[in-house]
């Protein structure tokens, strides 16, 4: 079988995550390893008056009980946010310190206060319990626009108004201009729903001091080992990078809350130095619940333009995000660069500006989750079209269309510029997939069941491949956005790859080996794909908002292009041959119209040998590649949802979901389709199921799945999938990067679909059986009230 | 979370009154009570074991009588620490009437809880709180009841 770019290559991986033979971290066994169980604020926002751990330390098994001023006292530093965004006014943000163990203050149910460190997983816990902490409690505020209001609690010192940043981004008044001149203007007041990530696996951590080499080794759940040992060592000040080892070994999903490096894992490095022994954490899910950073939370208002036409004049977006108790890694990019630069959407507009307010509130923190960012601009957008052609009495889909931007490249008002696309083909295939022209005999055949059935549209694009370095250093990234590959070449002739990507349910072991059996026509399993260690891969960025194909993968390309050099020098030299002759495949380098060739083993052997290399080269074969992208690489796609509400009951049952996505080249379509459907799923949870729920103060009431509803097989359709290519073409593959689309584009599709089957607007997210109810009730009788 | 009630008791205000403040009647009353000590007149500390939902926990609490009106009215406040399993804080007002040779007791109390209870417990401490807050009544109403 063929396992080249484009086939349908099983995942290698596969066979040890379905045998369960996979090495996730708690998997993990140290010698002499203690367990840590943290004490955690039940309240939302108190004073810490005191903490007494003597009944505790009196407990058989218990080995330290250690709280955030030994922590702070010890020079550990406290957590960074990794993007400085300025207000409009030029001052910078507003960040309140956050400690790993909370000293003072706490700001969250579940903000940690201490940790008790025991021989056993169940003595820790019991040793927590005993932790007396006496605490001073105080009012508290949940909810964003709340917290921005007058006489608010203030959460932080430093940020006056609970405010962090006033943020804007496009042309006000142009776009206020614009707005004037409108024929028509369609305005929202839309909330996008708090969510929380729930990777399968939980976040863990196994931290281990070697006392006599005063080097850390941490085993622990992250998208990104680099990234955690760079900010762990010149932040949180642990370690030198050289005496620490970041290890991400099997990792069961991250979607964004295993990118940032928390409390947790810091206080486990710190605590096994404290104790000199391995110290051992695993999250139960009442802790994920609490305390892994949540998703979206935006109130908003916006408003846009149509000329009697129906073109866009204008668009202006005022949203308000919740970023919680403390800023976390990416929480002040999330709602500014991925969100406000994407306002946009595929849509040809002349003037945008979008106003951007954060606040801090008594709630875990909130930060990027599948999409970060791009969902929130998409739901805005998209649900704005939706409604704008029901008001102006036009077809959604030709609403859209005489919008679309029709040539590239495009710059938009808001900083991107689109390099790629075809945004009317790609909607024309999903309407014929979905057979929008049969769907008012379908509506029809649903109304004489008593059902209402509706169809509804989302047009999104999306910005992956972060992202040009230069690029997002100007605008206050922390780091720089590229990545690095090795690709060496053993005697025997097997290849070993190695990549700052990280692989946590993506598929890059098949997906990684498949361009480089493609590119030098070997066998697959002569191909090996290393990476999550930071003492085996150089460096790397990791994986997040789609980048591993497009940077990932080019860096991979880059440092195949070098060996592959290097090899025709070889080869060209031993055949006595011009390099311009040779050709690659059949696992040999062949001499073009000649029998003359180099078994794929007989080039590594010649090149280790080194007996008879071309004058003056090095032996070996072996070359690293650094890709920084010139810029973002932008899929797109059309959904198109249909679903039959019940009237009676609010009962929605999505009955058809069509795709028709644009991601580029495609190196493997069963591993796209696979996250397609899991970014729908995703997606159609956030719709119609899943939502955060702190009450008043700011205890969470959705802290298990009693009361926190992921969706489920039953409640998702068969999906149809199609794919347009339009190759990106800033890098080498020409790929776009496919893992978050579905969560960006199904939310405004599943909520158009039911705002048209039961004739109402406003409905909100999740669109629960009440909520769709009361939504159909309030649309009776405001038609009765008529 | 609110509550309110009513209840009627065979016996004369004064009665229900003293018994309203006598430690070893609410002891014996409040679901759950294994201490209840006072610290001074208006001020008591309980230890009450309770279960909401999957949650079971010993909640160490001090109880305080405000807003003394005797033999009127009082607001019995209290907060209760569970450890682990979080915390809960109420408040009741309650009312005596005389009505003859009976009582009419009503009370408006007021219920938080926070920590795990709310996080696993949360749908179930509305149904909880009315149960314990009846079967408090109803214990109240019995003792005085077998008093005569």
């Amino acid at each position: 079988m063929s396992t080249k770019i484009g086939d349908r290559v099983k995942r290698s991986e596969d066979k040890r995550f379905i045998t369960g033979a996979g090495k996730y971290t708690d998997d993990i066994r140290q010698e002499n390893q203690a367990y840590a169980a943290f004490v955690r604020s039940p309240y939302a926002h108190a004073n810490v008056k005191g903490i007494d751990a003597s009944a505790a330390e009196a407990m058989d098994g218990v080995i330290a009980v250690l709280n955030g001023a030994q922590l702070t006292g010890d020079g550990i530093g406290n957590i960074i946010c990794g993007w400085a965004v300025s207000s409009k006014d030029g001052s910078p943000m507003n960040m309140g310190a956050w400690s790993a163990l909370a000293t003072e203050k706490v700001r969250y149910v579940g903000d940690a206060v201490a940790v008790v460190i025991a021989e056993t997983d169940a003595l820790a816990r019991l040793g927590a319990e005993a932790v007396e902490v006496d605490y001073e409690e105080l009012p508290t505020v949940v909810k964003a626009d709340k917290a921005l209001a007058e006489g608010a609690p203030q959460i932080h010192e430093n940020a006056p108004g609970n405010q962090i940043f006033d943020w804007e981004i496009g042309d006000q008044a142009a776009t206020d201009a614009a707005l004037a001149t409108a024929a028509h203007i369609t305005e929202v007041d839309i909330t996008n729903n708090r969510l929380s990530p729930n990777p399968m696996e939980p976040r863990a951590a196994i931290a281990t001091y070697d006392a006599a080499e005063e080097h850390y080794t941490l085993y622990t759940t992250s998208q990104n080992p680099h990234v955690a040992r760079l900010v762990l060592s010149a932040f949180y000040n642990v370690a030198p990078e050289h005496k620490l080892r970041v290890i991400a070994p099997d990792v069961g999903g991250g979607f964004g809350a295993k990118i940032y490096i928390y409390p947790e894992e810091i206080t486990c490095l710190w605590a096994s130095m404290k104790t000199n022994r391995s110290v051992k954490w695993t999250s139960d899910r009442s802790e994920a619940f609490m305390t892994d950073a949540h998703g979206r939370d935006h109130i908003t208002n916006a408003r846009m333009g149509f000329d009697a036409d129906g073109k866009i004049v204008g668009f202006k977006v005022d949203t308000i995000a919740n970023v919680g108790a403390y800023m976390s890694l990416f929480s002040s990019a999330v709602p500014t660069y991925l969100y406000g630069t994407l306002m946009s959407g595929q849509y040809d507009m002349p003037a945008i500006h979008c106003n951007v307010r954060t606040a801090y509130t008594n709630t875990v923190p909130v930060d990027a989750y599948r999409g970060a960012g791009r969902p929130e601009a998409t739901y805005l957008i998209e649900t704005m079209m939706e409604r704008a052609a029901r008001e102006m009495a036009m077809d959604p889909a030709e609403l859209r269309r005489r919008n679309f931007i029709q040539s590239f490249p495009h710059q938009t008002p808001v900083i991107l510029a689109y390099d790629a696309g075809d945004f009317p083909k790609i909607l024309q295939m999903a309407q014929e997939s979905a057979d929008v022209a049969g769907f008012a005999t379908r509506k029809a055949e649903a109304a004489s069941r008593g059902m209402l059935r509706g169809l509804g549209y989302s047009t999104f694009i999306e910005a992956c491949g972060l992202a040009p370095s230069a690029a997002a250093g100007s605008l206050g990234a922390g780091v720089g956005l590229w990545e690095s590959a090795e690709v060496r070449m053993n005697p025997v002739g097997t290849i070993e790859v190695l990549t700052g990507s990280h692989s946590h349910g993506q598929g890059h072991e098949t997906t990684f080996a498949q361009i480089v059996a493609d590119r030098f026509d070997i066998p697959i399993e002569n191909v090996k794909i290393v990476h999550g260690d930071t003492d085996k891969v150089q460096f790397g960025m990791g994986t997040y908002g789609s980048r591993s194909a497009p940077v990932g993968m080019s860096a991979v390309v880059k440092a195949m292009d070098k060996v592959e050099a290097k090899i025709k020098k070889i080869v060209a030299h031993v055949l006595e041959a011009d390099e311009a002759d040779l050709v690659i495949e059949g696992g040999a380098v062949s001499v073009a119209g000649t029998d003359k060739q180099m078994l794929w083993h007989e080039i590594g052997l010649a090149a280790y040998m080194a007996h008879n290399l071309p004058e003056g080269m090095e032996p070996g074969l072996k070359e690293t590649a650094f890709f920084d992208p010139v810029n973002f690489s932008f899929p797109s796609g059309a959904f198109i949802c249909e679903v039959e509400v019940d009237p009676e009951t609010g009962t929605t049952e999505i009955v058809q979901f069509t795709s028709a996505d644009d991601f580029g080249t495609i190196i493997n379509p069963m591993i796209v389709e696979g996250q397609v459907h899991g970014g729908v799923a995703q997606g159609i949870g956030q719709a119609l199921l899943e939502q955060v729920i702190y009450d008043d103060d700011g205890q969470l009431l959705t802290g298990s799945y009693m009361d926190y509803t992921m969706p489920r097989a039953d409640d998702l359709p068969f999906f149809t999938i199609d794919h347009h290519a339009t190759p990106s073409p800033n890098n080498p593959l020409g790929v776009k990067g496919c893992g978050e689309a579905g969560a960006i584009g199904a939310p405004p599709a599943v909520i158009n679909a039911i705002t048209d089957a039961i004739g109402a607007e406003g409905l909100a997210m999740p669109a629960t059986p009440m909520n769709v109810w009361r939504a159909i009730q309030a649309a009776k009788s405001s038609i009765a009230a008529e | 979370m609110e509550m309110t009630g009513e209840y009627r008791i065979a016996a004369k205000r004064d009665v229900v009154w003293a018994a309203l403040n006598d430690e070893d009647v609410l002891r014996q009353c409040i679901p759950g009570c294994e201490s209840l000590t006072k610290t001074s007149d208006t001020t008591m500390e309980a230890l009450v074991v309770q279960k909401i939902g999957p949650v079971k926990a010993k909640f160490a609490g001090a109880v305080e009588l405000v807003n003394i009106v005797a033999p009127e009215s009082y607001t019995i406040q209290g907060e209760g620490k569970g450890g682990i399993a979080g915390f809960a804080k109420g408040a009741s007002d309650i009312k005596l009437a005389e009505d003859g040779e009976e009582t009419i007791l009503t009370f408006h109390a007021s219920a938080m809880i926070g920590g795990k209870l709310a996080r696993l417990g949360n749908r179930l401490i509305d149904s909880t709180a009315k149960k314990l807050a009846n079967k408090f009544f109803d214990n109240f109403h019995d003792y005085l009841s077998n008093q005569e």
